[in-house]
C-alpha cells in the first residue's frame, strides 16, 4: 500500500519571505507522524497548506491524498476529504455546552431544526471514545484544559476523519493529562487512524511517533523512521537547530549567599469561591544567587502563590508575612512589590505579559516608565536606547525595536517580557513557566540568561511543569501539591521519580 | 566630478523619501483625505468653502466637537466609550445660563463652577466604570438620559439668555489686534507665522533627538518638505482668517488644548499608560499601572472638556436651550473612529481625532452650502464613517 499523504515540493511565499521551500512530506497509512522544528520553522504554515487555510494556487507544489491529487479551496474542502486539524489554541466556545461545541458548524439538524436526541446520543458515543465521563450538557468553561483538549478531539472524531492533525496537543496539559492523551492517540492508531502531530516535546515523540520529519527554516532537513530503532533525542535536536547541542542546560556554578527573600505562613483563599482555602500556609525562602525551583502539577497553585505574593494580583483574604533581608515588607500592590525589587514574569505572556499591538520599546519600558522619563515626560531617545540595549543583550531577533510585539515569535516575545522586568531592576525574579511554548534554541538562550542573573546575585524563583528543566537549572526545589509545599530537596539529590513520588504520596494523605 | 556627485545625491535622497512615505502612509493618509475632501468642496462650491467668513464659521461650528473629541480619544484608547457627552454639554450650558442670567453670577466664577460640575459628572460616571466595573456603555447611556432630563428640568423647558457680553466673546470674539491693520489683522497673521516656525523647530528637534540616540529618523528631504508644506498651509489659513476678523478666541483655546493632548498622549508616562491599559489591561496592571484610577481620570477629563464644549456652544448661541448638544456624542465618537481609533482600545491618535472631526465638519459645511438636504447629509456622513474605518481595517489586515 502506498502512502496516504504525499506533499511534494511545497513552496509558500509571503511578501518578502519564503516560508516554505520545496518541502516534502510522506505519511504512511496508520502511522503517527511527528513534525518537529523550532518556532518559525514552517510547521504551522505547512499544516495550513495541507488543511486548505491557504487555498490551492497560493502555493507551489502538489498534495496527493489517497492516491489523488487534491486542490483545496478552503478548510471545508479538506474536511470533506477527512483531513481534520486541531489547532494549538483551542477553538471552543466557553459558554456553550459540550454537545453544542462538538457539533458547532455541523449541527445534527433537519431543515435547520436541531435534533436534540441525535445530538445527545452521538455526543455520549464520542465522549466515550475519548474516555470522558461528563454530561453532554456541561458547559465548556467548567472543564479543565485537559478535558477541553479531549473535547476538541471528540469534535474532530464527529467528522469523518481519515487524517488527524494535532498542533502541539499537550502544550498546555500537565503530566497526567498529557500521558492520557498520548495513550488515547495510540489507541486511535491501533484502530487504524493516521495522525500527524506537531510537538516540541521530544520525549512524547519518542514515545508515540512512528516516523519523524524535521523542518528547519522552511525546508525539510530530515525524515526518520523510528519503528526499527528508537530515535535518539539528540539527533532530532541537532537536526532542528542545525548545530551540535552539547548541553541542553548551561553550566551554572552556584554562588549562594544569605537569605534575601522569605515568605511565612502564606494563606490565600480562592478568588471565586471565597470560603475555599487555596494556598494553605506556605513557608519558603530564597538566598542570594540561588535558583529555586517550584515543581508541581498544573492546578497545584504555583501561579496563584506567585501572583498572590506579587501585589495580591490573585486571591482573597491573603494572610502571611513577606520578609526582605529580614525586614517585613508590604507587597500589597504591584507598585509596592516592584518598588521592593520583586518581578513576576507571567506564564501567559500574551494574556498577562505584553501589550501586543504596541512597539517592542514601549513594552520594555512599561514596568519602569520612571527610568525613561523626567517629571512624567518620556524621553523618546532614552527609551529607544534602553530597548536597543536589551535587544542586543538578550538577543531579541527583530528588524528594529519599533516592531509590534505581535509580529514576533514566541521565544522573542518571551525575551521582550524578560527585558521589561530586567529593566525594572529586580532583586527577586519569579519566572512562571519561562520557556513554555518556545523552541529549543531560544530555550537555551533563556536558560543562559537565568544562570547569568543568578551569577549577578539575583534570587530566581522558577516555576515549571517541565521537570527536566527544573532538574537541569535549579539549585533547590520545592514540590507543590494542592496548595501546600509537600517536599523540599536539593536539586543534586532530586530526580523526576522523587518529585512524582512526593506528589503522589501527598495526594494519598 | 562635481557634477556627477550632484547628480547622484538627489536620486538616493528621493528614493529614501519615497520608501519613507510608503512606510508611513497610514499616518498621513487621514490628512491627505481631509485635503482631498476640502479641495473637492472648494471646487464644488465654487470657492465658497475657503472664503474667510465661511472658514471662520467652519472653525466656530466645529470647535465644540473638536474639544470633546480630544477627551473622547483618551476614553476610547483606554477601552471605554462615553455616550453622555452631548447631554452633559447641554446640561452644563443650562447650568451656565442659570448661574449667569438668573443668579447674575460674574462670568469667571460661573465658568469655573461649570467646569467643576463637569469634572464631578465625569468623576461620578468614571467611579462606577472604573471601580465597580460596570460597562462604560451602560453607565454613560444612563448618564445620557439623566443629564438630558436634568437640562430640561434646569431650564424649565425654555431657552435662557442672553449671556453677559464678556462670556459671549468665548465663542464670538476674536483675538485683539494691537498691531492694527485696516483690511488685514496683522497680529493674527504674525501669530500664524510664529506657530509655523515653532512647528518646524519642534519637528527639527525631534529628528535631531532621534539621530542623537541612533534611531531611524525621517529623511532630511522629507522633513524639509513636510515643514514647508505645513508652514505654508498654516500661514495661508491664518492669512485667510486675518482678512476677515482675525483668529477666533475659541480657535486659540482649541489649538492650545490640541497641543496639550497631543503632548500628553505622545510624550508623557500617563499617556503611555493609557495606551497600555487599552491594549492589554491585565498586562498593564501586572506592570504596576493603576489601571482603575487611570480609567477614572480619563472620565473626569472627559467631563471637564464636555463642560467646556457646553459653554462654548451656549456662548455661540447666546442662550442655553434644553435641546443643546443633542446628538453631539455621535459626532464626537465618529470623529475619533474616522481618525483611526480602534473600538477595542489601545489605538488612536489625538491628531487623528481632530482631523476626523474636521472631515465631518467640512462635509457638513460643504453639503449645506451645496443645498443638500439634511436627509442625504446624514446618509453620506454615515457612509463616510463606515468607509473610513473599513479602509483603515482593510489596510491593517493587509
Amino acid at each position: 500500500m502506498g502512502p496516504i499523504l504525499e506533499m511534494k515540493g511545497i513552496t509558500k511565499r509571503f511578501p518578502g519571505v519564503i516560508a516554505l521551500k520545496d518541502v516534502n512530506l510522506v505519511v504512511q497509512p496508520g502511522e503517527i507522524h511527528a513534525i518537529c522544528g523550532e518556532n518559525g520553522a514552517g510547521k504551522s504554515t505547512l499544516m495550513k497548506v495541507l488543511s486548505g487555510v491557504y487555498p490551492h494556487g497560493t502555493y507551489e507544489g502538489e498534495i496527493h491524498f489517497e492516491g489523488h491529487e487534491l486542490k483545496f479551496d478552503s478548510i471545508r474542502d479538506s474536511e470533506e476529504h477527512g483531513i481534520i486539524i486541531i489547532h494549538q489554541e483551542l477553538a471552543l466556545v466557553p459558554l456553550l455546552s459540550i454537545s453544542e461545541n462538538i457539533f458547532l458548524g455541523n449541527e445534527q439538524a433537519k431543515r435547520g431544526v436541531i435534533d436534540a436526541e441525535t445530538t445527545h446520543r452521538r455526543t455520549v458515543e464520542l465522549l466515550k471514545k475519548v474516555g470522558l465521563n461528563e454530561s453532554p450538557e456541561e458547559l465548556i468553561t467548567n472543564l479543565g484544559v485537559g478535558k477541553q483538549q479531549l473535547i476538541e478531539i471528540a469534535k474532530a472524531l464527529s467528522k469523518k476523519v481519515k487524517l488527524l492533525i494535532l498542533d502541539e496537543p499537550t502544550a498546555s496539559l500537565n503530566e497526567n493529562d498529557s500521558q492520557a492523551l498520548l495513550d488515547l492517540l495510540l489507541e486511535f492508531k491501533s484502530q487504524g487512524m493516521t495522525m500527524i502531530m506537531i510537538s516540541h516535546k521530544l520525549n512524547e515523540i519518542a514515545r508515540i511517533a512512528d516516523s519523524v520529519t524535521v523542518l528547519r527554516d522552511g525546508a525539510t532537513v530530515k525524515t526518520m523512521d523510528c519503528r526499527d530503532q528508537p530515535v535518539d533525542e539528540d539527533v532530532i535536536i541537532r537536526a532542528m537547530v542545525g548545530r551540535e547541542m552539547a548541553d541542553r542546560y548551561p553550566h551554572h556554578e552556584p554562588d549562594i549567599g544569605e537569605t534575601v527573600f522569605e515568605v511565612r505562613d502564606w494563606k490565600v483563599y480562592h478568588e471565586q469561591h471565597e470560603d475555599r482555602l487555596f494556598i494553605k500556609g506556605i513557608n519558603f525562602h530564597v538566598r542570594r544567587g540561588e535558583i529555586l525551583g517550584i515543581a508541581g502539577l498544573m492546578g497545584s497553585g504555583r501561579t496563584e502563590l506567585a501572583m498572590s505574593i506579587f501585589g495580591r494580583t490573585y486571591g482573597r483574604h491573603i494572610s502571611g508575612k513577606v520578609l526582605l533581608r529580614g525586614q517585613e515588607v508590604d507587597v500589597s500592590t504591584v507598585q509596592k512589590a516592584i518598588k521592593h525589587g520583586i518581578a513576576y514574569v507571567t506564564e501567559d505572556r500574551k494574556g498577562y505579559g505584553l501589550v501586543l499591538e504596541n512597539e517592542i520599546k514601549h513594552n520594555i519600558s512599561l514596568a519602569n516608565l520612571g527610568g525613561v522619563s523626567k517629571g512624567g515626560v518620556i524621553n523618546d531617545g532614552r527609551e529607544f536606547s534602553v530597548a536597543k540595549e536589551y535587544q542586543k543583550k538578550i538577543n531579541i531577533r527583530c528588524p528594529d525595536v519599533f516592531q509590534y510585539v505581535s509580529n514576533l515569535s514566541g521565544g522573542n516575545q518571551q525575551k521582550v517580557v524578560l527585558s521589561k522586568w530586567l529593566f525594572a531592576g529586580p532583586d527577586i525574579l519569579i519566572l512562571d513557566e519561562p520557556t513554555r511554548g518556545i523552541d529549543v534554541g531560544a530555550k537555551y538562550e533563556i536558560y543562559c540568561l537565568i544562570a547569568q542573573l543568578a551569577k549577578e546575585g539575583k534570587c530566581i524563583i522558577m516555576i515549571s511543569s517541565e521537570m527536566p528543566e527544573l532538574l537541569g537549572m535549579t539549585d533547590r526545589l520545592y514540590v507543590m501539591n494542592e496548595g501546600s509545599f509537600v517536599a523540599e530537596m536539593a536539586t543534586a539529590e532530586a530526580s523526576q521519580e522523587k518529585i512524582m513520588r512526593a506528589i503522589v504520596k501527598a495526594g494519598k494523605n | 566630478m562635481n557634477s556627477t556627485v550632484e547628480a547622484v545625491a538627489p536620486i538616493t535622497e528621493k528614493k529614501s523619501v519615497a520608501t519613507f512615505v510608503k512606510k508611513n502612509i497610514r499616518e498621513y493618509g487621514m490628512l491627505i483625505s481631509l485635503a482631498v475632501i476640502m479641495v473637492f468642496f472648494q471646487y464644488m462650491t465654487e470657492g465658497t468653502l475657503m472664503q474667510p467668513l465661511n472658514l471662520t464659521n467652519l472653525v466656530l461650528q466645529n470647535s465644540y466637537i473638536v474639544i470633546m473629541a480630544l477627551a473622547m480619544l483618551l476614553v476610547i484608547v483606554a477601552g471605554h466609550i462615553d455616550l453622555s457627552v452631548g447631554s452633559v454639554a447641554g446640561f452644563i450650558g443650562g447650568l451656565a445660563a442659570v448661574l449667569m442670567v438668573e443668579y447674575q453670577w460674574h462670568y469667571v466664577p460661573a465658568t469655573l463652577a461649570c467646569l467643576a460640575a463637569g469634572a464631578l459628572i465625569g468623576g461620578l460616571q468614571g467611579y462606577f466604570i472604573a471601580f465597580h466595573r460596570i460597562p462604560s456603555f451602560i453607565v454613560t447611556l444612563g448618564g445620557m438620559l439623566v443629564f438630558r432630563g436634568l437640562a430640561l428640568w434646569l431650564l424649565h423647558g425654555q431657552s435662557v439668555g442672553p449671556f453677559p457680553r464678556e462670556f459671549q466673546l468665548l465663542s464670538s470674539g476674536f483675538i485683539p489686534d494691537p498691531l492694527g491693520g485696516e483690511s488685514l489683522r496683522m497680529t493674527s497673521l504674525l501669530l500664524g507665522c510664529a506657530v509655523a516656525v515653532a512647528f518646524s523647530y519642534m519637528n527639527w528637534r525631534e529628528r535631531a533627538n532621534k539621530v542623537f540616540y541612533g534611531a531611524e529618523a525621517e529623511p532630511i528631504g522629507f522633513l524639509i518638505g513636510k515643514n514647508v508644506v505645513f508652514s505654508a498651509v498654516i500661514i495661508y489659513f491664518c492669512y485667510l482668517m486675518s482678512s476677515y476678523k482675525g483668529l477666533p478666541n475659541v480657535l486659540v483655546i482649541m489649538f492650545v488644548l490640541m497641543m496639550i493632548f497631543d503632548f500628553i498622549t505622545n510624550r508623557t508616562t500617563i499617556g503611555r499608560r493609557i495606551y497600555a491599559l487599552g491594549g492589554n489591561e491585565k498586562a498593564a496592571r501586572l506592570s504596576g499601572i493603576k489601571t482603575d484610577r487611570l480609567s477614572f481620570y480619563t472620565f473626569i477629563n472627559m467631563g471637564v472638556l464636555a463642560a467646556l464644549a457646553g459653554l462654548v456652544f451656549a456662548a455661540r448661541l447666546n442662550s442655553a436651550t434644553p435641546k443643546a448638544g443633542v446628538g453631539f456624542e455621535l459626532d464626537v465618537i465618529a470623529a475619533c473612529f474616522i481618525g483611526g481609533a480602534s473600538a477595542t482600545g489601545g489605538v488612536g491618535k489625538v491628531m487623528g481625532a481632530v482631523i476626523g472631526a474636521f472631515v465631518m465638519g467640512v462635509m457638513n459645511n460643504g453639503m449645506s452650502i451645496l443645498g443638500i438636504g439634511i436627509d442625504w447629509q446624514q446618509v453620506i456622513k454615515g457612509i463616510v464613517l463606515v468607509a473610513a474605518v473599513f479602509v483603515d481595517v482593510y489596510n491593517k489586515n493587509k
